[in-house]
């Protein structure tokens, strides 16, 4: 078992805890550098949407996992920065503008969504942002001058220094290239003094306030930056699904979005990865093994939601800390081989429930 | 020399005058005690002075500065701050993470950077994470640096909270009940953290405590209420034998509890 001897206070706040951790990043960083190599066109295309999955799900981690603020409407989101990026792709501008421009421009609508919303949880900011989504995509349908309404809006092929990025694996390298950027910047973000304030107010808005925190500055701007991180998301998204059409920033869409973030474990960045392969794989593994499963299983109909459904139960019965739970128990279980108890991973229970002042 | 002011102050709920014109002064380098049965409008004090509620009229002043509607984000950047009577730590955070945001109102970067983790960032938390180890010694708390408060027993917690106050590095200090839910040892034990606090930070404190033999150790002078009103205020022993308070605390005629 490997315990860990601070002798600085920037071991405490470095990203890479020990020369383990980089060792078994950077074997992983070369193994998805690799991967367009040795893997076939359609794995690579399915690892790039679980790129741009786990995008979206890390800026919805941020928001659910991490602020404690609810969102059935990132679906919106994600359509915003997808049409503000084909949008401005087909107005002739390059690609590195459009993709940060797109982040923004979505940011922007975060904050806009997140600012009236501010006194509102649970329940409530649930429904708020569901009548969010609603109406963008009610926009998307109607503003048929923008987006081509139910035409559907063809996606430019962007082009990076006079490249274009076409195929599985232009999409997998660009996604990839994101979603690294975006776990660094989200990581930045939680060792530092915002990130604590986005925890304080998930874990006690009174007491947060208290210690000099902003709620309403702080509620907005992670609305703000999840918005904006899944905005990314969907600009990459334009380009994974080439043809855009408004009924795809529907409902069920944020709602996969809150299984990624959910089933892969609340309040992890390693979590929303987790999750967004299990949601992008899982279909894949039904499809692949439906016609070996006994009994006609396989030929029924409406297989994928009930086991999305099912999955989701499962979880948050019997293991609330989602993947990111399992794989710390699995990697606990190995350090502390052969010594694991049955107690060993069961939190211990507390009595002392504080009062919240509303 | 005069540090917070409370004048007349008052705070009504529907009907129930919860605090009606209570008025005192803190000096600076005092352990300020207020007393009091149940529903008496103690912790409503607390919640006035640190803005959570809404005085409906009276003026709060500190340092001669009128506070009584700055907003309640910025009550612990003028130096004033705080523990609960439940304990309103971040319970899914470390013992580490909590003190930091203690920290909170000293942090001075920018968003930009800290996406980045710009050196100014890095620099900062060093220097906020020196400022916790300090804490963290002053207090004992070492051996749970890494816990997470959920895992913490609850006298633990406590001392954990005075810590998360302690990093505002407050000027005044309020605690809410510091001894409610510890043992007799754990109870001494605050008491002679108190009076560290006192003497070698020089903070000044108000508190509001059930327990007569910790008012009787640390503090320098009592006020005690009652329906929202001050019904006594002085040294704790004049204020523990004041009629009116035995009163309160007994019920019944003077005479009958004397």
């Amino acid at each position: 078992m490997r315990y860990l001897f601070r002798t600085q206070y920037q071991q405490d706040i470095a990203l890479w805890r020990h020369n383990g951790d980089r060792f078994w990043y950077g074997l992983l960083a070369l193994a998805v550098l690799l991967a367009p190599a040795v893997l076939g066109e359609f794995y690579i295309g399915e690892l790039g949407g679980v790129f741009i999955f786990a995008i979206a799900g890390v800026g919805l981690m941020l928001l659910v996992g991490y602020t404690g603020l609810i969102s059935l409407g990132h679906a919106a989101f994600l359509g915003i920065g997808a049409y503000v990026n084909a949008v401005l792709l087909a107005q002739g501008v390059p690609f590195l503008i459009t993709l940060p421009v797109a982040g923004i421009f979505t940011a922007l609508c975060g904050a806009a969504i997140g600012r009236p919303t501010l006194r509102m949880s649970g329940l409530y900011l649930a429904i708020a942002t569901l009548a969010f989504g609603s109406i963008v995509g009610t926009v998307f349908q109607k503003w048929t001058a923008v987006t081509g309404g139910f035409d559907g809006f063809a996606v430019p092929t962007p082009y990076i220094f006079g490249i274009g990025i076409e195929g599985a694996t232009g999409i997998y390298y660009i996604s990839l290239v994101v979603l690294v950027l975006v776990l660094l910047v989200s990581a930045n973000l939680l060792r530092s003094p915002t990130g604590r304030a986005m925890v304080a107010i998930r874990d006690s808005e009174v007491s947060a306030q208290s210690m000099g925190i902003h709620l309403a500055r702080y509620k907005t701007l992670a609305f703000a930056i999840s918005a904006g991180v899944t905005g990314l998301a969907g600009a990459l998204f334009a380009h994974y699904v080439r043809y855009l059409a408004p009924d795809a920033f529907d409902v069920l869409l944020s709602v996969q979005f809150l299984t990624i973030v959910f089933v892969g474990g609340l309040g992890s960045l390693r979590g929303a990865i987790l999750g967004a392969m299990f949601v992008r794989l899982l279909p894949q593994f039904i499809a692949v093994v439906r016609d070996d499963l006994p009994f006609g299983i396989g030929r029924l109909p409406g297989l994928e939601p009930s086991l999305f459904g099912l999955s989701l139960v499962l979880v948050i019965l019997f293991q609330p800390a989602g993947l990111n739970g399992m794989w710390l128990k699995a990697k606990q279980w190995f350090q502390a081989f052969p010594f694991k108890r049955q107690t060993s991973f069961r939190r211990q229970k507390s009595y002392a429930r504080s009062e919240r002042l509303r | 020399m005069i540090m917070f002011q409370a004048d007349e102050i008052s705070v009504r709920f529907g009907g129930i005058r919860a605090v009606d014109s209570v008025s005192f002064n803190v000096h600076k380098g005092e352990v300020f005690s207020i007393i009091g049965p149940n529903g008496a409008g103690k912790t409503t004090i607390f919640n006035l002075i640190s803005r959570i509620y809404s005085s409906t009229s009276g003026k709060l002043i500190f340092e001669g500065k009128d506070f009584t509607r700055t907003p309640a984000w910025q009550i612990a950047s003028l130096g004033i701050a705080r523990t609960f009577q439940n304990i309103e730590l971040f319970p899914n955070a470390t013992l580490l993470e909590n003190l930091l945001i203690g920290r909170h109102c000293h942090s001075r970067v920018g968003i930009v950077s800290e996406l980045g983790f710009l050196p100014s960032v890095r620099k900062a938390e060093l220097r906020h994470r020196e400022k916790v180890e300090d804490i963290i010694a002053f207090l004992g708390l070492e051996r749970y640096r890494d816990s997470l408060i959920a895992n913490l027993p609850y006298g633990v917690r406590k001392v954990v909270e005075l810590g998360r106050a302690l990093c505002v590095e407050p000027k005044l200090l309020l605690l809410d009940e510091p001894s409610s839910g510890l043992n007799v040892e754990e109870t001494e034990g605050m008491g002679f953290w108190i009076e560290d606090i006192k003497k070698d930070l020089g903070i000044t404190v108000i508190m509001v405590e059930h327990d007569m033999a910790l008012v009787n150790q640390v503090s320098d002078r009592v006020m005690a209420l009652n329906y929202g009103k001050v019904i006594a205020m002085g040294t704790p022993q004049a204020v523990q034998s004041h009629p009116e308070v035995v009163k309160a605390y007994l019920g019944g005629e003077v005479e009958s509890a004397a």
